[in-house]
């Protein structure tokens, strides 16, 4: 390859990469030039400014064409624009809660804090926007890596250090099970590039061949649902998320959901929907194995409401209920109606809002107190009436209570697992049946913070930078919920995703 | 109509009371109190306006409003008015007569709340939302409206019951959160799938549609028979819990047990009849052919509701529990009306919804006063209160007689109308529910006259008699229900075109 093809690509697409790169670089270098004594607050605010400067970036791409450069590694299409927005604007939030967050120990590792969440940003951006297996596969990986790192970065913390090594050792395996589907695609195919799959699969005529293709398809579905927290690779959330520095659980919770979704669609739409299957009536690969998705999504929704109905953790509490919310967000997959991505990307915006929200105010609380059970929300009310009116209304929306984000989510999906033929009774059945169920433990934190008397009355503190997450999150969770029309209006734009393939 | 704001003021206008309660030092009791009575006036004297002209034959449609809102995605093959929801409000002459009831009853519940003892603040602006909530829900154009203004009273409901009522109070808030949560759970699945499945959840238009799915609007897909049933019956599941129909009943036991005298008037006297209305707004009208095919059923669950309430009732020893199972009772008679799919029978039911909201708003306003001063409401520990308190012990037994239908007050017109009805059309049911109201005498009798005569315990014979400001809206409540009942051609006049509307859909 010439200088000059090289210098011929739209590098310009790539401003977003670059600008989180660069930052990252150079944070690395800053970090390791600093002297040890000094505070690494500085680093925090680069980082953000860094992330928001990418945003803006962002934003001046939107109206820019479909392009697809280096060989179709990178693509700038309507879903990689709309997707990134949400990976940023997580990742943004997460360093401010990153900056403010004081454990018991204290926090020896702070610039590595902040340029490991950039990295593994960095991988779920080029998830986003790629068009190949190989690249698509060293995103998924670089967020992956940079995720078990955060997730350890409580080095004398005991249950940090149980974490990282679950983390790490469970995404072992599933990115190995990812990697052997990803392998069978591959040579079925003998290409990595999605689109040349594509067509190479919808000639597959030979129900052998097929057989092998339904294989690859569930064995990538497994694997890769380690990074949603859905059954069957859920296992790991509860003690990862209480173990992990919780701007690290944040980020895994949010960001690292929204990046597995990504994947899932981009692979999944791409490779299976042309793809043909021979059952009683032949059919879309990616139909045929809806049945599929839709019992994992089932059982992702009941394992995460039920099992949290015990939990005393909080940041176990959320981790279950994360489950939930990829169960609820499965359904939307699983319904492959026309609203499908539309309705998933509202969901993940709304669920990054009142989920960051409420870590936020989980990550003070549980900082001061030193403790993570439940009974540290006790008389919230009377200490921070504010605060706790706040924790309620990100709550509510996790309980998709009308008059925020959460419900219009919900109903959205919904929207799509009946307007399709046959409707999807049963799916929706059990996520409003499951929800009821997530009512009990929602309702439990707020028995805590409004019913139960506090043992102290000291104010909680409350950092600039959780401050300005929490206000943030409230507006938007809020503003969403009675003004959706200005999500949507924001979505009309990419036109229902159709530039998927083109 | 897109330039009245009427109704979006009428329903909103509590909230300028929950932002202005925000800015009141929570130690300022009196202030708070006042403020929170003061905001529920507002929308007492839209509604009353609004009623006074619509009796002089304003036309109602014109306070219609309608605003874009939310759509879900344009899609270049439907219609641009597909998967939209607005913003839209409007009322019928049954409606309006919920609005005025809800907020007649809010503002008086407002006045019962001088009896609350803590956290003010907080109650009020709670207060304030259920009341913004119970509003919207009869002005909701469209479904999905309604369920939101629906759901918006359950949150509110929850931590009034949670935190200001009695000592089991959390496990009341929490039966009372799990069973209504999920009855609007299906609730909320039939709303979506009738959305999802016409593109529209506009009440009057989804109407149009479901009586003739050949019509000038398409519908996105088809509704089938069997589905039709399966949405019906779940909407009545849904409503029963709300109704309450036996058995779904237990948590509202709980609720009127436990929750504060005050929140109980609006939850026996509003909250209730949301069931009712929504079982007549959508049960009757948008599926009126079910509704014929399931009125016999229905017309029985009235009559077991009518008696497994008053037996019940009959043996409670705590008189909130003697009102709760005769709110039970009372609520088969509302069931008893509909399953009689006559004339008579409909206005009978939408009779007793308004009276039976007046009625046990004041029984529990009753209830309120009394409890203050002698710190009891069981009844082996009453006794004796016409000595202490002639008055209160006076309104107990107006209520109580008003409650079983005594004639020239409310509950007769409302009683003896349904049964009319279901007589007409089922005598056999209808026989045997006459039992239940020579039942609602025994119990109501026992319990009132248990209380106010025989010796006097000690705690009751220094009580002080009941004062000026809790005088005032017994005697309004008292006034309205002696009002209907001599002169019911008030209710019945606004309720008319309604009924009417229900008739045709019913083709009889």
């Amino acid at each position: 390859m010439s200088w000059d093809t090289l210098m011929q690509y739209k590098w310009g697409v790539m401003t977003p990469e670059f600008i989180v790169l660069g930052v990252a670089t150079a944070l690395s270098l800053i970090d390791l030039l600093m002297p040890n004594e000094k505070s690494r607050r500085p680093l925090g605010l680069f980082a953000i400014a860094g992330v928001i400067v990418a945003i803006v970036s962002l934003i001046g791409l939107l109206s820019v064409d479909t392009t697809s450069i280096l060989y179709d590694t990178f693509r700038l299409d309507a879903f990689g624009k709309a997707f990134k927005l949400l990976l940023l604007t997580g990742a943004a939030l997460v360093l401010l809660l990153a900056m403010d967050y004081q454990p018991k120990e204290g926090m020896k590792y702070q610039g590595e804090f902040y340029y490991l969440f950039l990295t593994a940003l960095l991988g779920a951006m080029i998830m986003t926007s790629s068009g190949d297996l190989i690249t698509l596969f060293v995103g998924l990986e670089l967020l992956s890596i940079s995720s078990y790192i955060l997730a350890g970065l409580r080095k004398a913390h005991r249950l940090s250090n149980e974490s990282a090594l679950k983390y790490v050792i469970n995404g072992g395996i599933s990115t190995a099970i990812t990697l052997f589907g990803m392998s069978y695609v591959f040579g079925l195919t003998g290409s990595t590039n999605l689109k040349q799959m594509a067509v190479q699969l919808s000639m597959l005529q030979d129900s052998g061949h097929q057989y092998v293709l339904a294989l690859a398809f569930l064995m990538l579905f497994v694997g890769l649902s380690f990074k949603l927290a859905s059954v069957p690779f859920h296992m790991w959330a509860p003690d990862v998320y209480q173990g992990a520095p919780t701007p690290a659980t944040a980020f895994l919770s949010v960001v690292s959901k929204t990046a597995g979704f990504v994947i899932v669609l981009r692979l999944f739409i791409t490779l299976f929907a042309a793809a043909l299957s021979q059952g009683k009536e032949p059919s879309s690969m990616l139909l045929s194995m809806q049945d599929y998705i839709a019992f994992l999504a089932g059982a992702t929704m009941i394992i995460g409401n039920t099992v949290a109905l015990k939990q005393r953790n909080v940041k176990r509490l959320f981790a279950y209920s994360s489950i939930a919310h990829a169960g609820y967000l499965l359904v939307g997959f699983a319904a492959m109606s026309w609203v499908m991505i539309d309705s998933m990307w509202f969901y993940l915006a709304a669920y990054l809002l009142m989920n960051l929200g409420a870590f936020a105010i989980l990550q003070i609380v549980t900082d001061e107190a030193g403790s993570e059970d439940i009974s540290q929300f006790a008389g919230l009310y009377r200490r921070q009436p504010l605060l706790a009116v706040m924790m309620g209304i990100f709550v509510l929306s996790l309980a998709g209570i009308p008059g925020t984000a959460g419900f219009i989510g919900k109903v959205h999906i919904f929207l799509g697992a009946f307007a399709t033929e046959p409707a999807h009774y049963v799916l929706a059945a059990i996520m409003i049946a499951t929800t009821i169920v997530s009512y009990v433990y929602y309702f439990g934190l707020f028995t805590q913070i409004f019913f139960r008397p506090a043992a102290h009355h000291e104010p909680v503190k409350v950092p600039l930078g959780v401050t300005i997450v929490i206000v943030v999150c409230a507006l938007g969770t809020i503003a969403f919920g009675i003004m959706p029309s200005l999500a949507y209006n924001f979505l009309d734009q990419f036109q229902h995703f159709g530039d998927f393939l083109r | 109509m897109n330039d009245t704001y009427f109704l979006s003021l009428l329903v909103f206008s509590p909230l300028l009371g929950i932002i202005l309660l925000a800015f009141v030092p929570k130690t300022q009791e009196q202030t708070i109190k006042l403020l929170g009575f003061l905001a529920t006036l507002p929308s007492l004297i839209l509604a009353l306006f609004a009623f006074g002209q619509y009796l002089r034959g304003y036309d109602l449609s014109r306070l219609a409003e309608k605003h874009a809102w939310i759509h879900f995605g344009k899609f270049s093959f439907l219609s641009e008015s597909t998967f939209t929801v607005d913003y839209e409000l409007n009322v019928d002459g049954f409606a309006l007569v919920m609005i005025v009831l809800t907020a007649l009853l809010a503002t008086l519940a407002a006045v019962a709340s001088i009896h609350i003892k803590k956290e003010w603040k907080g109650y009020f602006m709670l207060f304030l939302l259920l009341e913004i909530g119970m509003l919207g829900v009869f002005a909701a154009g469209n479904l999905v409206l309604f369920f939101i203004f629906f759901e918006v009273t359950l949150v509110p409901m929850f931590f009034l019951i949670g935190k200001w009522g009695y000592f089991e109070k959390e496990k009341a808030a929490y039966s009372y959160l799990l069973y209504n949560g999920i009855g609007s759970a299906i609730l909320l699945l039939v709303i979506l799938i009738l959305f999802a499945r016409t593109g529209t959840s506009n009440i009057a238009v989804l109407q149009e549609l479901l009586r003739d799915p050949q019509g000038a609007v398409q519908m996105i897909a088809p509704i089938s028979n069997d589905l039709r049933y399966g949405l019906f019956i779940a909407l009545l599941v849904a409503f029963g819990v709300k109704l309450p129909i036996v058995p779904l009943h237990s948590w509202m036991l709980r609720v009127h047990v436990q929750a504060p005298p005050s929140i109980v008037m609006l939850h026996s006297g509003v909250l209730l009849k949301i069931g009712a209305f929504g079982l007549i707004r959508f049960g009757m009208g948008l599926f009126p052919e079910q509704f014929q095919r399931f009125a016999t059923l229905i017309a029985i669950l009235g009559v077991v509701n009518l008696l497994y309430g008053a037996f019940l009732a009959f043996v409670q020893e705590d008189f909130k529990m003697v009102l709760a199972y005769s709110s039970i009772s009372h609520m088969g008679i509302v069931l008893i009306g509909l399953g009689a799919l006559n004339e008579a029978g409909i206005q009978g039911a939408i009779f007793q919804v308004v009276s039976h909201g007046l009625i046990s708003a004041l029984l529990f306003l009753l209830v309120s006063i009394m409890y203050e001063r002698v710190h009891t409401t069981m009844l082996d520990h009453l006794g004796g209160l016409a000595k202490a308190m002639p008055l209160v012990s006076g309104f107990l037994l107006a209520g109580a007689m008003a409650s079983l239908g005594l004639p020239g007050m409310s509950g007769f017109i409302s009683e003896f109308t349904a049964f009319l009805g279901l007589f007409k059309a089922k005598p056999a049911i209808a026989a045997v529910g006459t039992l239940g109201i020579i039942m609602t005498a025994v119990y109501l009798l026992r319990a009132v006259l248990n209380m106010t005569y025989g010796t006097a315990k000690r705690g009751v014979i220094e009580a002080a008699d009941i004062r000026t400001v809790e005088l005032v809206p017994v005697l309004i409540l008292l006034g309205c229900i002696i009002f209907i009942g001599v002169y019911p051609h008030i209710l019945a006049q606004p309720l008319e075109a309604t009924i009417q509307t229900m008739m045709n859909g019913l083709g009889g």
